[in-house]
């Protein structure tokens, strides 16, 4: 007994699955209708039930494996042709099941495909140095208030944060030039919350954390662009990306 | 979290300046999980468990001040977690020692006045000694 992992939809004849392993080392294949198909793998039905899924996502190390072999399928099928990435964990019984399901859903995935041909997803993170820690205010009260420890203390905390919320301000206003510049060169665009240091492996702040669809003649205009927009603060940017973040039709 | 994984198609074609290719697990997982076409498939996973696994994911993903703000603070008490943590401990012992020198401070200061569990406000002490005066 096996299941069938759905990795993406693709139009009809738009090619063959990659050559490489998926979420269960399992060779992709493509089950199709007349004018859909979908990137599929054969999985075990344990390990990939209810019961084997569950205790999946329970696992981040398990988890880790079956996100990065999805996306690997994903992205290596998004390289000659359009597809609509499907969400991890979607598995179904048998191809019929799949194939009926297209049928049932043809009029969404046909604009979802529309939607994204001819684009791909870039990412565009800004970082900035330490809103979070401004450095130590210098002992200008010190004097002042010499015989009072206490309140030069106060000051200096006080210095200290309004320095912190000016800093974020500044912080701000880098993070929404550089999304407003590449929203220019961009058909849509996704945010993300931004990323803890301890995730980025940065020490610097995630100030902007965007996706972005991207006509293909555009690329390049939108990568080097986006990348000088900076103006002092650091400005990554990430992909191509297979269109997850715009296969569905508004952000969810 | 970010050593091993897949290469991104066209790595490597064109580099600008600032260009990061990005195997970032957090940078999947935020479309794997997140994002794409939803199907309800035959196979019902919990979606709990998947909701669940991306307030997990974002906890890890959003600021931790974000999420304390929220009301989520779960990883305080998990170990692994933890570590970044005792900074902000070690902060609130600083401040609440600082706190209490100043009110022993104050209370010197109103060593005349008549004693307060508190220290008195500056606000209030003028009208203090005007009654009493």
């Amino acid at each position: 007994m096996s299941l069938v992992w759905v990795y993406a939809v693709q139009e009809a004849g738009a090619g063959e699955a990659p050559d490489m392993s998926g979420v269960d080392g399992e060779r992709p294949r493509v089950v199709g209708t007349e004018e859909l198909a979908a990137v599929v793998g054969t999985v075990a039905d344990d390990g990939f039930d209810e019961a084997g899924l569950a205790a999946a996502m329970e696992d981040l190390g398990r988890i880790e494996m079956l996100v990065r072999a999805h996306h690997g399928v994903v992205a290596a099928t998004a390289q000659d042709r359009t597809v609509a990435p499907v969400r991890l964990a979607t598995v179904f019984r048998d191809d019929d099941a799949v194939t009926a399901m297209l049928r049932q859903r043809h009029d969404e995935f046909r604009a979802a495909l529309d939607r994204v041909r001819g684009r791909r997803e870039w990412g565009v993170k800004v970082y900035v140095d330490g809103t979070a820690a401004p450095p130590p205010a210098p002992d200008a009260g010190a004097a002042s208030t010499g015989d009072r420890p206490g309140t030069a203390y106060l000051l200096r905390r006080r210095a200290d944060r309004d320095r912190g919320a000016e800093a974020r301000e500044d912080a701000r206003a880098v993070a929404e030039r550089v999304a407003g510049t590449a929203a220019a060169c961009a058909v849509d665009v996704r945010r993300f919350a931004p990323q803890d240091a301890r995730l980025s492996g940065r020490t610097q702040e995630m100030v902007l954390n965007a996706t972005f669809l991207v006509d293909r003649e555009r690329e390049d205009e939108f990568r080097d662009t986006v990348s000088r927009s900076g103006d002092g603060a650091v400005v990554e940017v990430t992909g191509p990306w297979p269109p997850f973040s715009f296969a569905a039709a508004e952000e969810s | 979290m970010t050593s091993g994984g897949i290469p991104m198609p066209g790595r490597g074609a064109r580099s600008p300046e600032h260009r990061v290719e990005s195997t970032n697990l957090a940078d999947i997982l935020e479309r794997v999980l997140d994002k794409g076409i939803v199907i309800a498939g035959d196979i019902r996973v919990n979606l709990l468990d998947i909701e669940l696994l991306t307030i997990k994911i974002r906890l890890l993903v959003a600021s931790v001040d974000k999420a304390r703000e929220m009301g989520i603070d779960w990883w305080e008490h998990d170990p692994s977690l933890s570590s970044g943590e005792r900074d902000v401990h070690e902060e609130n012992r600083r401040l609440r020692q600082r706190i209490g020198e100043l009110e022993a401070d104050r209370t010197a200061e109103l060593d005349e006045a008549p004693p307060r569990k508190r220290a008195a406000t500056k606000r209030r002490a003028p009208q203090q000694q005007e009654s009493d005066g």
